[in-house]
């Protein structure tokens, strides 16, 4: 499912998995619960100089919601749309991964190391800064392809990370497989290296870098929310304004 | 404080300080207040063909609100003296953003916090490479941003790289312009003015464009759309 650890003023969340199934890393119920569990604690161990990054084993970085779990949940039910009750039923709890992300006191950052579909596209836009390989991982928007429209609050980050026209338009409409290189140019991921490794301690240095300036992580968290005024206003996310402890 | 110019159709706001507190043009009630009645006197004397350059002496443009002006009004109130300075500003902003002509910023010093919101409050920015860094510093002393400082950035900062640079890194900022010197620099912002000047634009049209850019800030802040139509169809 998913640790949490700290070295030093970082928390890694990583998600993990013994099954090959496991290591797609599908945001079910189960995984959904145990980040916001994990996020939970991170929240409340926060201090200035605290950061985070989230990183995945193996291929995938998280390849969206579980659609298998859905038809399984559809399966035991005899109610006509069971398994699409269920997918709304995970959107719905994905929403308050991405909440806690964006109200998170402290600098957050992606460790993209495998491909990241759909939700799991979502999940790792929804941190500060994002790093990635430029072998065996592309962020993929799969939604059109499978035949499904976006959720309020994906379209409402996508638009807000995401500046370019252009760049949303292929990343959306035209469902396209972006490997790193491309993404770094299109604005939505910061940098791209070879290696697993040096994609880890990208992302490390870019956490303690952050975590150097000791910001107040309530500061921090007011501003980044300011930054994304639609998708925050679709989570319910309240604005609240915050002065120095000392003028 | 500030003085007031004209020169040939542009009008030059130049803040000024005799002292090295002064010369930080910290925004405080007095300078807001003298902003604001050097800007209501540009409005008035508006014609077609008039601009505004905006620049200011010394190392800064301006470092943003006067905290220790807050902290003499009141040691353990300081905070309520800071919003006032805030709402206050509000005006400066809503005049800039509906002044009947162009406008061009100046900065050949530092603008942080209030002070980098002063210079993006015009239509045009021109900068120093050297000794000149724009700093969006609440995220430094802890602070979140106001409501129109975020919207104003929104509206002007197009790429979202950037405004997280600015406002969730709290980068310090340089020019990467085109100007060495002080005096290129100065020479560009009255060119700028004049080039735009030339064009006779009617003030209020140019106003209410302006402000159709910038909705959400405009919204904020009070300032209503109006529709201009040509003085002769």
């Amino acid at each position: 499912m998913c640790t949490l650890e700290k070295r030093g003023s970082i928390f890694f969340l990583t998600l993990t998995g013994a099954s090959k199934k496991d290591q797609e890393h599908r945001l079910n119920p189960t995984l959904i619960a145990a980040i916001r569990a994990a996020l939970s604690e991170v929240r409340s161990q926060a201090v200035p100089g605290s950061a985070l990054v989230t990183q995945a084993e193996g291929r995938f970085f998280s390849n969206g919601f579980d659609l298998r779990h859905a038809q399984a949940v559809a399966a035991a039910s005899t109610a006509a749309d069971a398994a699409a009750a269920e997918v709304i039923n995970m959107v719905n709890l994905f929403r308050g991964v991405v909440s806690d992300l964006l109200s998170l006191p402290m600098p957050t950052v992606a460790a993209v190391t495998g491909h990241a579909a759909a939700a799991g596209l979502i999940l790792a836009i929804s941190h500060d800064y994002v790093v990635m390989t430029k072998s065996r991982a592309v962020l993929y928007l799969s939604e059109l392809d499978i035949g499904m429209s976006l959720p309020d609050y994906f379209t409402a980050l996508i638009k807000g990370k995401v500046g370019s026209s252009a760049a949303r338009r292929e990343l959306a409409l035209r469902a396209a497989k972006i490997g790193a290189d491309a993404a770094v140019r299109m604005g939505i991921v910061d940098a791209a290296y070879d290696s697993v490794e040096e994609v880890a301690a990208a992302a490390v240095q870019t956490a303690e870098e952050l975590g150097k300036k000791e910001w107040s992580g309530e500061a921090y968290a007011e501003i980044r929310k300011s930054l994304y005024p639609d998708v925050c206003g679709l989570l319910g996310l309240e604005e609240k304004t915050v002065f120095p402890s000392k003028l």
